[in-house]
């Protein structure tokens, strides 16, 4: 077990421990604003990050709890973001769905589809621009493929050959919509081939297979080799939005979840480790999570005046 | 050497942009055309040549894509300027202008600035039709986080520009296709005009005409005929719709006691019903007010000329009204029609 493997393994367990607690605690109505939970996806934005270095940059989505943690945002900052407070990494003003850390260049997360993509394009223009060795992942999901500025952000991605990654996570639901009720094409990344980028498919669920894969693609960018897209199939375990699972409501079939429940990365990682190292890391992550979610208890609520400061600059 | 010359409205924006980009590397231009032989109408003419490809340059037919693009530049530390040659066009971005230009210094909690400027000409005359000459700066008054100016007169929208090229958060700067080739002294060095100050283009003390854009000149030609009859009317021109300059308002209503907003838009919830309802509420029982307002038809723009006619408030109806609100008493008088030359000479194509 090398000590990569470790860090991927705690990285992992911190997200899935904080999203168990978020959803344990959600029914206290601590957090007022609605979640979307990563759990079971947690690998790909962990996987990717482990590759990035600290001045690159990620745009991603309202399901942005892991992206945002994987990146190395702050986590008593977010939870305190999570219950409303001022201590908060955007003060309460965003919650859940608008997360972000300049300090770990975790851009502002956008609760409307397939927004922040022409964004995450717009970074890699100044990149090249300014003659950085930058790199910007532009995380989405299945359902951002339909929409029209989707298109859009590939096609000049594609004609200016910015130093940017796509990065599809296509977990066949949009909401309680499955991709063949939406689109004719499913193989999403021909998309991207169709705007000239380079494109593969990831479905394995697998995260040191998907980082190794990610390592060559990132440093092809990196080069000045033009932008890359990556799908990658994975499942959502939990429902849309909310705590809980929603097999109940019968747009899904609970066969589905099998493989991935089998394959989890979360437990694979921790079943590779020595039981006293894995025992050590949870326990730690469990101490830091225990105090983060303190920190959003004890933080204080903006003061009125908060309301108004921040509309401009 | 005067340090004045006498330049258009078109050539004070080019100016405005080019002592920027001189002046500050991390501003650029991107948009439909702009590295064209046209150069949005003069606007931009060659700036591809004078500061390179990179800090000038056309893009794809996909508005809300590329103001996105622009945002994420600014996310970056640019400066960009995305120009629109037409107002109608910036509603196929509103996504971006809304949910996200508008929203990310705040929603963020004022960690990320996003110094955009966003320009869009209205369109008239000469058959632009319903979709290219709606004037939509209510809209963006409406959204916190954005800020609005409507220059009506050169060296306003030379000093309103690099004001807004500097300004850290995004700005809607609204044009007129009618105001660009309007000449005015313009002072060659760089100068900002104040956010949020109203210019009072004519001095006079029967009657506040606050107009916006095009129509301050329309309102000015109103003043010739209302001269005629011994009526003295003040004209302000807002420059900056948001924020707004209500105070300068307010004192010259104060002092006439009545005030007529021209706007170049619908009336509907728009810049006159705002205006109008600040000055009610500063000025209601301090002092008698008569309020009213002119503007679009509440129709959408037709293209055939006799109904486009009617459409646009004209010299003739603002000075009509004025009489009206002053001497309801009397009986209605109205100067003759003429077509103002700027609207009569206009033959497109853009």
């Amino acid at each position: 077990m090398s000590e990569e493997e470790k860090r991927l393994f705690e990285s992992l367990y911190r997200i899935r421990r904080v999203e168990l607690e978020i959803a344990r605690v959600y029914s206290s109505d601590v957090v007022k604003s609605p979640i979307h939970l990563s759990i079971g996806q947690e690998y790909i934005a962990v996987g990717i990050c482990d590759i990035l270095k600290k001045t690159d940059v990620v745009f991603g989505t309202y399901r942005g709890h892991a992206l945002y943690l994987a990146k190395g945002g702050g986590l008593k900052a977010m939870m305190a973001e999570l219950y409303g407070k001022i201590g908060g990494c955007c003060k309460g003003k965003g919650g859940s769905m608008h997360l972000a850390d300049k300090a770990v260049n975790m851009m502002g997360t956008s609760a409307i589809v397939a927004s922040s993509i022409p964004e995450a394009v717009g970074y890699a223009l100044a990149i090249q621009y300014q003659s950085s060795n930058q790199v910007v992942v532009c995380f989405f999901g299945d359902g951002a493929t339909s929409e029209g500025v989707f298109h859009e952000s590939l096609n000049f991605a594609s004609l200016k050959k910015l130093p940017i990654l796509f990065i599809c996570e296509n977990n066949d639901y949009a909401i309680h919509s499955r991709l063949s009720d939406r689109s004719v094409q499913q193989d999403l990344h021909k998309f991207a081939e169709s705007h000239h980028i380079s494109a593969s498919v990831f479905t394995e669920c697998d995260i040191i297979k998907l980082r190794d894969n990610a390592k060559n693609i990132v440093s092809s960018i990196r080069a000045g080799r033009g932008p890359h897209f990556l799908e990658v199939y994975t499942y959502r375990w939990m429902e849309h939005v909310g705590p809980e699972h929603d097999w109940n409501l019968g747009y899904r079939s609970k066969d589905e979840i099998e493989f991935w429940k089998n394959n989890d990365p979360v437990e694979c990682l921790g079943n590779m480790l020595p039981e006293r190292e894995r025992t050590y890391i949870e326990e730690t992550v469990n101490q830091e999570v225990a105090i983060a979610m303190d920190f959003a208890s004890q933080s204080p609520f903006p003061d009125a005046g908060e309301l108004y400061k921040d509309v401009y600059d | 050497m005067t340090n004045n010359r006498i330049l258009t409205y078109s050539e004070a924006i080019l100016e405005a942009i080019t002592q920027e980009m001189d002046n500050d590397e991390s501003v650029f231009v991107l948009g439909q055309g702009v590295d064209d032989p046209k150069g949005t109408l003069g606007t931009t003419i060659d700036l591809h040549k004078k500061f390179g490809k990179s800090r000038s340059f056309d893009v794809p037919v996909a508005e809300e894509g590329i103001l996105g693009v622009a945002i994420g530049a600014a996310l970056a530390g640019l400066r960009p300027i995305n120009v629109h040659i037409r107002v109608d066009f910036l509603l196929v971005c509103m996504n971006q202008l809304i949910n996200m230009a508008a929203k990310s210094h705040y929603m963020f909690g004022g960690s990320f600035n996003i110094p955009i400027v966003v320009r869009g000409s209205i369109g008239r005359s000469w058959g632009q039709g319903a979709q290219h000459s709606q004037a939509l700066h209510s809209f963006f008054m409406h959204t916190p986080g954005l800020k609005v100016v409507a220059p009506t007169f050169a060296s306003d929208a030379k000093g309103a520009m690099i004001a807004s090229i500097r300004d850290n958060n995004p700005v809607i700067f609204i044009e007129h296709r009618m105001l660009y080739s309007l000449k005015e002294n313009v002072p060659i060095e760089s100068y900002t005009r104040e956010q949020g100050k109203a210019r009072i283009v004519r001095k006079g003390v029967d009657v506040t005409i606050v107009a916006i854009s095009h129509m301050v000149v329309e309102s000015l030609r109103a003043c010739i005929h209302l001269e005629s009859i011994g009526i003295n009317a003040e004209v302000i021109d807002p420059i900056w719709l948001s924020p707004l300059d209500i105070e300068s308002i307010v004192s010259s209503v104060r002092k006439t006691g009545y005030l007529l907003v021209v706007d170049n838009a619908w009336l509907t919830c728009g810049a006159s019903a705002e205006i109008s309802m600040q000055v009610v509420q500063k000025l209601q029982g301090t002092c008698k007010v008569h309020v009213d307002r002119l503007g679009f038809e509440n129709t959408p723009c037709p293209t055939t000329k006799p109904l486009e006619n009617i459409f646009y408030p004209s010299p003739s109806m603002i000075a009509a009204k004025v009489h009206k609100m002053l001497y309801s008493d009397r009986e209605s008088w109205s100067p003759p029609i003429s077509e103002s030359k700027e609207v009569a000479n206009f033959k497109g194509p853009f």
